[in-house]
């Protein structure tokens, strides 16, 4: 069973043709990571089945099409997403970030979950969201996509620009929520996707090249061959 | 010293005039990113419909009588806000040269189509006696009007703040103000926030258009047209999207532009215009504006 599948994915911006014809499946409960080197078009991938970018092919969620959707909807719809750069809401509170993501009515159970994950939010919920360091920056944009129950969570980067010791926190929590949620992540170190990834797709020049299981991840040649990176050291 | 008091305190006067105009076309701006010429337009008929209900409630008009005439007027333009958001403006989201010749084109035809009806001749706004009175304050005499426009001013900021403070409308608007792909990327409708933006704006400028009605000692199709370019030399100083900014900057610029055109005659919009240009090459986003994501 599949939770979402990307079919045939066009997409042009400003008269580039970035997407050619994409096609993937990502299972349900597991995580799926997808891999390629910097500008082959996964983030533009993600932003596109978030409805950022207008697109020709096909996105089905659970069987049901929301390409050409509205963003908003097609979040309501199940599609949760921590984009790139985090992009956090600057000048609000870490509580009015996290408030602003809470869709339910009763949402205490929700943050009580949050919390349980991410401590240090709750001892920071009064501050600023802009003065946090990048690791807690990131974990307020992982804890609003957690916040509401989803289909799938869309994960863009999330260790990108972080030290190394807040890289291993993420993972550790990406880790934790990869036990519960299904996952699309775009993510350019290997060692986290190894560590959490259960299906691969790997994009070059706007196009799947492979699809399969991440067993292949630990052969340095062929890491070398598909992502230009040694396998040891991404 | 009394003339020194009586220039700062009608300067306030004249910048709460010019927050009322700027405050809504801020947060239009600041949220949507639409640069809307046709506020002008909602200053006016809120005018209009303020003066028309001053004139209907009785030969002498009360405080209250011209308070209802205010919010009314205030309400109309809101609501014609509203309507004109919903018809063109939602059609035009991203197409930066289409909203200004659309909202330039609004512009001309209401004030057209009120030159039309009513005439370009000022038409004398009923007010209360007790607006032709004085204020003593450290021995200036402070026109008593002047009072009302700056409580009007406090009072629309203290409203904002608390609407865009301790409710979730607001802590939507001020999320979208920063990013709004982001706030649509959390499952909110941002355009819904932006129909709320647009009403409050346009109540603002109605308020605003009977009060500078009654400071041009009239109303006509014309009035708003300087305020306008006010509007926007505040918006720029305050910093896109902030109110507390369009009220800083609107008092500067009213008290500097009264003391300037005292002490130098005529100077006054030189004096503005030297300040724009400094606040541009010194903070180009504004006094209390933030850089957009």
């Amino acid at each position: 069973m599949n939770a979402l599948s990307v079919k045939d994915l066009h997409v042009k911006i400003n008269e580039s043709h970035i997407l050619h014809g994409v096609t993937f499946e990502v299972p349900t409960n597991k995580v799926t990571a997808l891999l390629g080197r910097n500008g082959v078009g996964k983030s533009t991938t993600l932003r596109t089945i978030m409805g950022f970018y207008e697109g020709s092919g096909s996105v089905e969620l659970n069987g049901n099409q929301i390409l050409g959707k509205q963003t908003h909807k097609i979040v309501q719809a199940g599609v949760a997403f921590v984009p790139e750069d985090r992009e956090v809401f600057a000048s609000l509170t870490v509580k009015e970030n996290l408030s602003l993501a809470a869709r339910g009515k009763n949402n205490d159970a929700a943050y009580k979950a949050i919390y349980d994950l991410f401590p240090e939010l709750d001892t920071r919920a009064a501050q600023q969201a802009g003065s946090l360091s990048g690791g807690q920056q990131q974990m307020v944009a992982i804890a609003r996509a957690l916040l509401n129950k989803n289909e799938i969570l869309l994960v863009d980067e999330p260790t990108k620009g972080l030290a190394p010791k807040l890289v291993t926190e993420v993972a550790d929590v990406l880790a934790e929520v990869a036990k519960t949620t299904t996952m699309l992540l775009v993510e350019q170190n290997l060692a986290l996707v190894k560590r959490v990834a259960q299906h691969v797709i790997v994009m070059d020049q706007g196009r799947v090249v492979y699809q399969g299981g991440p067993e292949n991840l630990h052969n340095d040649a062929w890491v070398h061959q598909m992502l230009g990176v040694s396998g040891g050291h991404k | 010293m009394d003339t020194f008091i009586l220039i700062g305190i009608t300067g306030i006067g004249l910048g709460a005039l010019y927050f009322l105009v700027a405050s809504g076309l801020s947060l239009i701006y600041g949220l949507m990113g639409v640069l809307n010429f046709a506020h002008g337009s909602f200053l006016t008929v809120g005018a209009f419909v303020g003066y028309w209900l001053a004139t209907k409630l009785g030969p002498e008009t009360s405080m209250t009588d011209f308070i209802f005439a205010m919010i009314v007027g205030g309400l109309a333009a809101g609501a014609f806000a509203l309507l004109m958001e919903q018809l063109l403006i939602t059609r035009l989201y991203e197409r930066h040269i289409d909203q200004a010749l659309v909202t330039v084109g609004v512009s001309l035809v209401v004030g057209a189509v009120l030159a039309g009806w009513f005439g370009n001749d000022l038409r004398m706004f009923p007010t209360p006696l007790w607006f032709l009175t004085a204020i003593n304050v450290g021995g200036a005499m402070i026109p008593a009007d002047r009072v009302v426009y700056i409580a009007t001013a406090v009072l629309l900021l203290i409203g904002n703040w608390i609407l865009l403070k301790y409710t979730r409308i607001g802590l939507v608007i001020r999320a979208g103000v920063e990013n709004r792909n982001m706030v649509n990327a959390l499952g909110i409708n941002v355009r819904r926030a932006f129909s709320t933006v647009f009403f409050l704006g346009g109540f603002a400028a109605g308020v605003g258009g009977v009060l500078v009605s009654v400071y041009s000692n009239g109303v006509s199709p014309l009035i708003a047209g300087s305020y306008l370019i006010y509007g926007f030399i505040v918006v720029v100083i305050g910093g896109m999207g902030s109110v507390p900014g369009s009220f800083l900057a609107a008092m500067m610029i009213g008290v500097i532009r009264q003391f300037a055109n005292y002490y130098v005659t005529g100077l006054g919009d030189f004096v503005v215009v030297i300040l724009l240009a400094g606040v541009l090459l010194i903070r180009p986003q504004g006094l209390l504006g933030k850089v957009r994501a």
